[in-house]
C-alpha cells in the first residue's frame, strides 16, 4: 500500500517546538520524518551522521497520530451505499474534507443494501492510500445484512437477510468479492454465525457485533470465535441489565480469550450517547475504546434543510432530524469534535482522547505499527493541534495535505 | 589549580557553563578553526548542559564549529540503550544543539576490534589538534572518566575494568540489578587528558567532599586518579558548598578570596544576555 520512498537521500523533516503524543504521553520532542515514515533521530547522528534537511516550528502545537474513522456512511451530501455514477468521486469528496477534522485514514460503511448494490459499489472502494488528495481508504465496513430484525435501526428492513442456509456461502453471494471489505458487522446470534465469523477472521477481516439483540453468552462465544469489535456500543444492542449485560457486558466479560482486547466504538457527539454512560464504558474498559463518528451524508452540509436521496434532513449544529420533526437521523459531529467532546465528558487526559481516534482504531485493524502512532518506522500521518484540540494542520507521509486559515488581519 | 565554589549546584553548572561559553567565543571559531571540547557524562554535568543549551537556544553560542571528544562508554552495551552514553548525549545535549553529527565523537563500546578503537579515537584528538578545553567529572573514588584507582597517571585511551565501587554506584541506573551493569568500559586515559591545554572538573555534592579533599589537598596518588591535574598548568575545580566540606577552612578561604581575580577576567569576555 504504501510507495512512499525510503532511499536514504530523501529529505529530512524536522517538526521542533511541539508536543508529540508516544508511548501513551506528550513528551517534548522534536518529530523527525523522512520518507514519508516518522525517523528515529538518534540513529540518523549516530549512524549516517546527518542532520536536518528542514525544519519546521509548529508553534508548541500537540502533534497527534492521524485520526482514524472505522465507521463513516458518507457526508457532504455523499452516501456510499448508494450505487451513484461515480463512487470513486464520492468516496474522494469525502476523503478530501475530512482532513480537516484530522481524519488521515477511514473505512467507508455501507448499511443493509441488496446484493446488487454490494456487487456494483465494492469493487469501486479500493483500498488506497492517503495523501494531498485526501485521508487513506483502509477498507470497507459492511454494516448488515446479517443483522437483527429487531434492533436494526435505521436499516431497511426488506434486505435484512441470515446465514443460516449456507453459512459463509451466504456472504460471500451476498456481497460479493471480499478484497475490500475490512469491517463486517452482523448479530452473532443469527444460526451459524459461528462459522461465518471463524471464515471472515480467516480472511483477515474484523468482524464486530451489533445490531443485535443476543446475550453476553452468546456475544462471548462470538468473540471466541473471533470477534474483536463492538459496533457503536448501546446504540441498537440489548441495554445493560445487571443479570444479562448482553453485549455490554463484553467489556468486563472474564470469558475471552487470553491476551484479546474486545474493541467497542463510540458515538461521542454528545447526542447518541448520555455522558454517563459514555463515562462507564470507558471507566470500565478504557483500552478498548475507539471513538467513531457513524457520520451520515448531511455531515459538513451546514445549518439549514438539505434534501439527501429520498429524505429531507433538518441540520441545527449537531443535530441532524428528518425535517420537520425531532427524530434524529444519524450524527453529523466531525471526529476532532467527538474528541473534544469526549474529553470534556470523561474528564480523561488528553493522550487517552487522542489515542481513542487513533491508536486504538489502528490496534483493531491490527495495523498499529504503521498507523496510529508516532513510534519510529511508522507512517507519518499526523495532526497539528492546538491545546484546545482544535486542527490546525493534517500531515500524510510527512506532508501538509490540509491547513487551518489563519485568522484574518 | 584554581578553585571556584559556588553556594549550590545549580550556581555551579551556571558558572561552568558560561566557561565554557566564554571559551568558545573567545576562541572564535570558524571553517578551518574548531574548538574541541572534551565532554563528560553522569549526573553532575546535567545541569551545566542544560545551561549550554540555553545559551544556544537564545542565538548566543553556536556549536557548528566545535569537536567533541566524550570521555568514556560501556563497552557491549547496545548504543540505542537508554544507559548508554551515546544516549546520553543525544538525550541530553546533542538532540537540542547545532553540532554537525561528523564533529561528535564518542568511543564506539561494540568495535570489533576495542583497542583498535582507543588508538582510533586517540588518533583523531591528534588531527583535531589536541583538545582545548578537556571538561570532566569525578567519582567518589577520586576517579576522572573509568580511571579507577590503581589506573596509570600516563595512561592512554583503552579497554579498563570496571571497580566494584563504580558498578555498584551504576546499579541504579539498571534497576537496581548487578547482573545488568557493565563491567567494563572504553576510557580516555589519564595522560589524554592531561594532553588538553585547559581542563575544567566538575564535582558537586556532599558524597564527593572526601574524593575532592584527596584530590587536591593531599598528593599525587594513583589511588585517587583526579590529583594527576596537580601538574596540569591549567586547571580549574568547579564545586558547590558541599563538596568542599573535607576540605580545611584555611583551602576554602583562600580560594573563595582569589574567586575575584578570575572573576575579573570573565569581565573581560561578557556574552550578551548571558
Amino acid at each position: 500500500m504504501r510507495r512512499g520512498q525510503r532511499a536514504a537521500g530523501a529529505p529530512v523533516r524536522q517538526f521542533t517546538n511541539c508536543r508529540i503524543l508516544r508511548g501513551g504521553t506528550l513528551l517534548r520532542e522534536d518529530l523527525w520524518v523522512r520518507g514519508g515514515r516518522i525517523l528515529d533521530p538518534e540513529k540518523l547522528f549516530f549512524e549516517e551522521r546527518r542532520m536536518a534537511d528542514e525544519q519546521r516550528d509548529c508553534g508548541g502545537c500537540i502533534l497527534a497520530p492521524g485520526f482514524i474513522d472505522v465507521q463513516m456512511n458518507g457526508g457532504f451530501g455523499v452516501d456510499f451505499s448508494k450505487a451513484t455514477k461515480d463512487v470513486g468521486s464520492g468516496i474522494a469528496l469525502v476523503a478530501q474534507r475530512i482532513l480537516a477534522h484530522g481524519v488521515t485514514s477511514f473505512c467507508p460503511t455501507l448499511v443493509t443494501s441488496p446484493p446488487e448494490i454490494y456487487h456494483k459499489v465494492l469493487p469501486q472502494i479500493p483500498v488506497k492510500s492517503g495523501g494531498p488528495h485526501g485521508a487513506g481508504v483502509l477498507g470497507v465496513h459492511l454494516e448488515g445484512p446479517f443483522i437483527s430484525r429487531e434492533k436494526r435501526g435505521a436499516h431497511p428492513e426488506a434486505y435484512l437477510r441470515s446465514f443460516e442456509d449456507n453459512a459463509f456461502h451466504d456472504v460471500l453471494a451476498t456481497y460479493g468479492a471480499l478484497d475490500n471489505v475490512r469491517i463486517v458487522t452482523l448479530a452473532p446470534e443469527l444460526n451459524r454465525s459461528h462459522e461465518v465469523i471463524q471464515a471472515l477472521t480467516a480472511q483477515g477481516i474484523c468482524v464486530s457485533l451489533g445490531h443485535s439483540v443476543a446475550d453476553l453468552g452468546t456475544a462471548e462465544v462470538a468473540v471466541q470465535n473471533g470477534a474483536t469489535f463492538i459496533t457503536h456500543l448501546f446504540n441498537a444492542m440489548l441495554p445493560f441489565h445487571h443479570r444479562d449485560p448482553g453485549i455490554v457486558g463484553l467489556l468486563t466479560s472474564d470469558q475471552l480469550p487470553p491476551g484479546h482486547c474486545i474493541f467497542y466504538g463510540m458515538i461521542a457527539d454528545g447526542i447518541h450517547t448520555n455522558p454517563a454512560a459514555l463515562r462507564i464504558a470507558h471507566r470500565a474498559h478504557p483500552q478498548g475504546l475507539v471513538l467513531v463518528t457513524d457520520a451520515v451524508p448531511a455531515l459538513g452540509l451546514g445549518n439549514g434543510r438539505h434534501t439527501l436521496g429520498q429524505q429531507e434532513v433538518e441540520v441545527n449544529g449537531l443535530i441532524a432530524c428528518i425535517a420537520g420533526t425531532k427524530t434524529l437521523c444519524g450524527s453529523i459531529a466531525p471526529m476532532d469534535v467527538c474528541i473534544r467532546h469526549f474529553l470534556q465528558a470523561t474528564g480523561c487526559s488528553v493522550e487517552s482522547a487522542l489515542e481513542a481516534a487513533s491508536l486504538h482504531p489502528a490496534q483493531l485493524l491490527g495495523l498499529e505499527k504503521t498507523k496510529g502512532s508516532l513510534d519510529f518506522g511508522a507512517d507519518a500521518d499526523f495532526v497539528v493541534l492546538d491545546d484546545t484540540l482544535h486542527v490546525q494542520a493534517t500531515y500524510i507521509s510527512g506532508e501538509l495535505v490540509w491547513k487551518a486559515e489563519e485568522a484574518g488581519p | 589549580m584554581r578553585l571556584v565554589i559556588l553556594d549550590n549546584y545549580d550556581l555551579a553548572s551556571e558558572w561552568a557553563a558560561k566557561y565554557i561559553c566564554n571559551c568558545i567565543v573567545k576562541f572564535k571559531p570558524g571553517q578551518d578553526r574548531y574548538f574541541s571540547l572534551g565532554l563528560p557524562t553522569g549526573s553532575t554535568p546535567l545541569g551545566c548542559y542544560k545551561k549550554l543549551i540555553e545559551y544556544y537556544k537564545s542565538g548566543n553560542l553556536s556549536f557548528k564549529y566545535v569537536k567533541t571528544f566524550n570521555m568514556d562508554e560501556y563497552v557491549g552495551l547496545p548504543r540505542n540503550h537508554p544507559e548508554s552514553y551515546h544516549s546520553y548525549m543525544w538525550n541530553n545535549f546533542f538532540k537540542h544543539v547545532d553540532i554537525d553529527p561528523n564533529n561528535a565523537h564518542i568511543l564506539d563500546g561494540n568495535a570489533e576490534d576495542l583497542q583498535a578503537e582507543c588508538d582510533a579515537f586517540e588518533q583523531k584528538i591528534k588531527e583535531a589538534g589536541g583538545i582545548d578545553l578537556f571538561v570532566g567529572g569525578i567519582g567518589p573514588d577520586g576517579h576522572i572518566a573509568f580511571n579507577e584507582p590503581g589506573s596509570s597517571l600516563v595512561s592512554r585511551t583503552r579497554l579498563k575494568t570496571l571497580a566494584m565501587d563504580t558498578i555498584l554506584a551504576n546499579a541504579k541506573y539498571f534497576d537496581g540489578d548487578l547482573s545488568k551493569v557493565p563491567t567494563m568500559a572504553l576510557t580516555v586515559g589519564v595522560g589524554t587528558v592531561m594532553d588538553a591545554r585547559e581542563v575544567m572538573i566538575l564535582i558537586t555534592g556532599a558524597h564527593k567532599a572526601f574524593a575532592l579533599y584527596k584530590a587536591i589537598e593531599e598528593g599525587i596518588n594513583h589511588m585517587w586518579t583526579v590529583s594527576a591535574f596537580q601538574q596540569h598548568p591549567r586547571t580549574i575545580f568547579v564545586c558547590d558548598e558541599d563538596a568542599t566540606l573535607e576540605l580545611k577552612v584555611k583551602t576554602v578561604k583562600y580560594f573563595k578570596a582569589s574567586c575575584f581575580l578570575i572573576m575579573i577576567e570573565l569581565m573581560h569576555v561578557q556574552v550578551h544576555n548571558v
